[in-house]
């Protein structure tokens, strides 16, 4: 019965390792990027080291798992297959298909970013590994913690691609791509801890965003990474991510079948 | 220049035609800006102020980069889109008519949905602009900035399309001067520490249209010569447009 999505996932796997002097470009973009933030935070810990919600390893920890990672959780990666489907209309071939459509494209989704983030994650990590001190990447985990963020790593992942179908399913109705995923994109970046981390929020917005599904994406894996989740705190957000994983997944089959149901094909 | 305006209104008219999308886009950009606008007022409720610099001079460089580069993507999004005009052959058309070609490519987009961006850069603006002494001369500097800012962030499109006349297809780290530039402007530039403030100052002259009248502004400096740096900034351009020529006597058509 899994048959189909493996062949879908070795598929879109290894069409999306062809791009590999375009990961080399990226790499080189993250690699700079990730250290412009490190270096802003080296200046607002000087300032005052007692504000950091954090401390300064664990930011530098953050940062560059988030680029390792950036890939597999970025909700700005769209998948082009996918909304060229929509908005061509060849959405009519895709329903003829004896598969599920929900199960293809979050597939889809899913095999594209693995295959991103295989390729883009080993470098960073060998060069992180192996900058000076104030600015290397440390590991703090034990075996057990390993464990828990090896899975809340695969469920960011599920709640990421969950949410945007969410988007994709969105877009069946408005045809409006463009407009809908960049809005998406970037309050959402910004929501799951992309440009500052959570931590960093005020007290209020952050209690409110720690329970939103946008707590469940990056930032749930990452603070375990780093040690700043622990305990009570880090069942709660892997147990936060489960639900939000389940309850995306059962949101967004229910809007597909129902827009499937009165979808009008564009183009001829 | 009069073709220029009547290319600026065909474009202007044609994107109104899709009002929706033109205003989701539009809010978008806005938002994007203002992702980054929220992230730097958490970080300054938190802290305070950072290399020296008060929450105000802080929202004055952000503000003073943003406009900068709002109102060189509005006029640069002919180079920015290059790779597709190289891709799809577009280019050779343009080759065969009697104008200049930086000209035809330059009129070939323009980009009102940033005008999201340049709305934001002057409330942030309309924010500081009541703690700055409004001299002659700060208004001066501060035009001086914006529009040396403008032209530089024009010149980063220039070089990423001259970079495709080589590759055939954009390269992502390009955005690192455009997108980049514009994110880590947030700050001034010396918070960056020594190595960065040195780069964006000898190799890509960033800081002299933000970091060093910044200096002038806000009285840290009384010399006036860190008033007209934004001037030399624009030395960018040559050899930008030179590459750009390069670039187009190598060109070999993808065909089409």
């Amino acid at each position: 019965m899994y048959a189909p999505y493996f062949a879908l996932f070795r598929i879109r796997f290894t069409h999306s390792l062809q791009y590999r002097a375009a990961a080399l470009a990226g790499l080189f973009t993250q690699f700079a990027w990730g250290f412009m933030y490190i270096l802003a935070f080296a200046a607002f810990y000087r300032e005052s080291p007692d504000a950091f919600p954090m401390s300064f390893e664990q930011t530098v920890a953050y940062i560059w798992m988030q680029q390792a990672f950036l890939t597999l959780f970025a909700l700005w990666f769209w998948d082009k297959s996918i909304s060229g489907v929509i908005e061509s209309g060849d959405i009519a071939y895709e329903l003829v298909r004896p598969m599920d459509l929900y199960g293809r494209w979050a597939t889809t989704i899913a095999s594209s970013r693995i295959a991103r983030c295989v390729m883009r994650a080993a470098p960073i990590f060998a060069v992180a590994f192996f900058l000076p001190a104030p600015f290397r990447l440390t590991i703090s985990m034990n075996l057990q913690t390993a464990a828990i963020f090896a899975l809340s790593v695969a469920l960011s992942l599920g709640v990421a691609v969950a949410f945007s179908m969410l988007v994709y399913i969105t877009v069946i109705h408005t045809l409006n791509g463009a407009g809908v995923r960049l809005i998406a994109a970037v309050a959402s970046d910004f929501l799951t801890g992309g440009i500052i981390p959570i931590p960093f929020f005020p007290a209020a917005l952050r209690t409110v965003v720690e329970f939103s599904p946008f707590a469940a994406m990056q930032n749930t894996p990452l603070l375990i990474f780093n040690g700043y989740l622990t305990d009570a705190a880090l069942a709660r957000a892997v147990g936060l991510q489960v639900f939000w994983l389940a309850a995306l997944v059962v949101i967004g089959r229910v809007l597909m079948a129902r827009s499937l149901q009165r979808i009008v094909v564009q183009g001829g | 220049m009069k073709l220029y305006a009547k290319y600026f209104s065909m474009h202007l008219k044609s994107q109104m035609q899709y009002k929706v999308s033109f205003f989701f886009t539009t809010f978008g950009q806005f938002l994007m800006a203002f992702s980054t606008l929220l992230s730097i007022t958490f970080l300054l409720d938190r802290f305070g102020g950072v290399g020296g610099f008060s929450r105000e001079e802080i929202m004055l460089s952000f503000a003073i980069i943003l406009l900068a580069y709002s109102v060189g993507e509005i006029f640069g999004r002919g180079f920015d889109r290059f790779p597709i005009l190289i891709g799809n052959g577009g280019f050779d058309r343009i080759l065969v008519r009697p104008r200049s070609v930086i000209f035809q490519v330059l009129a070939s987009q323009i980009n009102f949905s940033r005008v999201g961006v340049a709305v934001q850069a002057v409330l942030i603006f309309a924010y500081v602009i009541p703690g700055i002494d409004l001299t002659p001369t700060n208004i001066f500097v501060i035009v001086l900035m914006v529009t040396c800012g403008s032209l530089l962030f024009f010149s980063f499109f220039v070089l990423y399309a001259a970079v495709t006349f080589f590759t055939l297809e954009g390269l992502e780290f390009m955005h690192l001067l455009t997108s980049g530039a514009r994110e880590h402007g947030r700050l001034p530039y010396s918070v960056y520490g020594e190595g960065v403030l040195k780069f964006l100052t000898f190799v890509v002259p960033l800081a002299l249209v933000q970091y060093y009248p910044l200096l002038y502004l806000t009285g840290r400096e009384e010399n006036f010569f860190f008033a007209i740096t934004p001037v030399f900034s624009l030395l960018f351009l040559i050899p930008c447009h030179a590459f750009f020529r390069f670039g187009q006597k190598r060109y070999k058509s993808t065909g089409s």
